[in-house]
């Protein structure tokens, strides 16, 4: 497939937003089991809430790129029973819904308690709120990797290696941020994302080389034999019905030698996983906020090589009828 | 319910692309507005186009067949492409099967044309809508045209009748009668997407003669020539049957 820009930074953008939420919640979760000191509720998950919006709300406007009528994209809502797509466009506002709610108890110091456990653990409504904002994220991540898990014909995506990728990726690169949001605001907690950033990383490393794996020893169903019905070892393409080429040449095609496709390859699994998670192992270690932030955007730059990666080798079997490109 | 299809014969097509210009005629003076082209007379020309025929060679020299093979949209009975639209701009008409795309509803996403593993489906540049073949919806229907002109542009204009056009559901039908006698198969069968058109299969008209035809095994002189007549001193057949 031909990567396009718009949807490599939907995807990575609303990621890093999903899990930051997510960080935020899992922080305020271990803070009323009292296993972390309480956060201020303006400065750090108010703060935090806000950034999360921003990385969403920059994900949908890179979206509308990918459009070509955006002034009908809201026509897109209505197929939610059969499209996944469709779905995923209901299920991000959802996240933004409950994301700006959530910041704006914190914000408000709206926050009774609604329950205290016998152990004097309290249960305040932002977390309620944070709960369902967390399931959100989740149905979220599964609308957007299954957009692509569903079309069983692209052999590279339809597995749920690809649901898992999507989660994991997005959730670690969340909560590197959270890692160097909090070494501005809430220095307690620095250790706490980091670790589980580099957690989260490992398991999103392994999630990914195992589909790498799996994608390394594909057997395409549908060769030029099934394509055209005809039974011979050696069928050759003349014409492709196109001189100078056609949507069907440059939609299908990422028109990149197969150095650069492994180039990029290499290249995102180092700045995803390795480099940031030496710069988050020293960046705990001496509250060095500008290390932990060079950690987000290290492994940033590197998810965003390695979306580029993931439509690039995605072989659509259409591109057998056009082997002459 | 039916399901109109078209039969495309690969052993009668010789590649000619009346069916390309004539659909790209027909349907960019349609009403659902031009299909349109960039640079059609210069380097790289470019266009939309709802159908195209490719050109394969199977086998290795000398013992190679060209094969033309006309690729349009298949108008699966079980069409992967309509259920990830999230407009409903894809649909499949209840009443005759043809796959449609509403114009005015496609918000060009694209992800329909990555859900068709046929790539039938063509992107507009300009109008910014996805584009596919519509079976000439527009005028197959068309009342104030004979009914002998009520088929696809495709159809019509094919010199060699290499196109057959008709409903798949019939099992009397032309198409249907064509894919049952002719070996009629689908195209990518192993994604279950059941299309509706059919491609009938290169077929070889060859003459047997076996050896035996060559010299008459029943001659009893083993060479051609009259036969010998009965001796005339002998009663023959005729004086003892009144036949």
């Amino acid at each position: 497939m031909h990567p396009a820009f718009s949807v490599i930074f939907l995807t990575t953008l609303i990621g890093v937003g999903q899990g930051l939420f997510l960080a935020l919640f899992t922080g305020q979760s271990y803070a009323a089991a009292q296993f972390l000191p309480a956060q201020n509720g303006t400065g750090f998950f108010a703060m935090g809430s806000l950034i999360a919006l921003l990385f969403l709300i920059g994900g949908l406007i890179s979206s509308i790129f990918h459009l070509g009528h955006p002034e009908r994209a809201w026509r897109a809502a209505t197929k939610w029973r059969t499209s996944w797509l469709s779905r995923e466009v209901l299920a991000l506002p959802v996240v933004m819904f409950f994301v700006f709610v959530y910041g704006l108890m914190h914000y408000m110091n709206w926050d009774m308690v609604i329950f205290v456990t016998s152990t004097g653990v309290k249960f305040n409504l932002s977390l309620l709120v944070g709960a369902v904002g967390a399931a959100a994220v989740f149905i979220l991540f599964l609308c957007t990797a299954m957009i692509y898990a569903a079309i069983k014909f692209l052999q590279e995506w339809s597995n749920p290696l690809t649901i898992v990728n999507y989660i994991l990726l997005g959730t670690a690169s969340g909560f590197t941020l959270a890692a160097a949001f909090s070494s501005y605001t809430a220095p307690d907690l620095i250790r706490f994302f980091s670790v589980w950033a580099i957690i989260i990383t490992v398991m999103a490393f392994v999630s990914r080389s195992a589909s790498l794996i799996r994608n390394a020893r594909i057997k395409y169903k549908s060769s030029i034999q099934t394509a055209i019905g005809v039974r011979h070892n050696q069928i050759v393409q003349n014409a492709q019905g196109a001189m100078g080429g056609s949507y069907n040449t440059r939609e299908y095609f990422h028109g990149k030698t197969a150095i650069f496709l492994k180039s990029i390859k290499w290249l995102f699994m180092m700045l995803v996983f390795p480099v940031p998670i030496i710069l988050l192992s020293s960046g705990m270690d001496d509250n060095n906020g500008a290390v932990l932030l060079a950690a987000f955007m290290v492994q940033y730059v590197g998810l965003l090589a390695e979306r580029w990666f993931f439509f690039a080798q995605a072989n659509h079997p259409q591109n057998i009828y056009y082997q002459t490109v | 319910m039916s399901q109109l299809a078209l039969v495309i014969d690969l052993n009668v097509c010789v590649g000619c692309s009346a069916c390309v210009t004539s659909c790209k005629e027909w349907n960019t003076s349609g009403p659902a507005g031009f299909m349109s082209d960039d640079n059609p007379y210069g380097k790289e020309p470019t266009g939309t186009f709802f159908n195209r025929v490719q050109t394969y060679e199977v086998g290795c020299f000398p013992n190679t067949e060209t094969i033309h093979f006309p690729k349009s949209c298949l108008h699966c009975e079980d069409a992967p492409c309509v259920p990830v639209c999230p407009t409903g701009a894809s649909y499949k008409r209840e009443e005759d099967g043809i796959v449609l795309v509403d114009y005015d509803k496609c918000i060009g996403c694209k992800y329909c044309s990555w859900a068709c593993p046929y790539g039938a489906r063509e992107f507009d540049e300009h109008q910014k809508v996805m584009k596919k073949c519509t079976l000439c919806v527009d005028r197959i229907y068309d009342q104030s045209l004979p009914e002998t002109e009520r088929k696809p542009a495709c159809v019509l204009s094919c010199p060699t009748s290499a196109r057959l056009f008709g409903d798949v559901e019939d099992p009397e039908s032309e198409v249907s009668v064509a894919i049952r006698e002719e070996g009629g198969y689908q195209l990518m069968p192993e994604w279950g997407t059941k299309p509706s058109n059919h491609y009938l299969p290169r077929r070889k008209t060859r003459l047997h003669i076996h050896e035996d035809e060559l010299v008459r095994a029943d001659n009893p002189l083993k060479k051609e020539e009259r036969q010998p007549s009965a001796p005339v001193d002998e009663p023959t057949l005729d004086d003892s049957t009144s036949w």
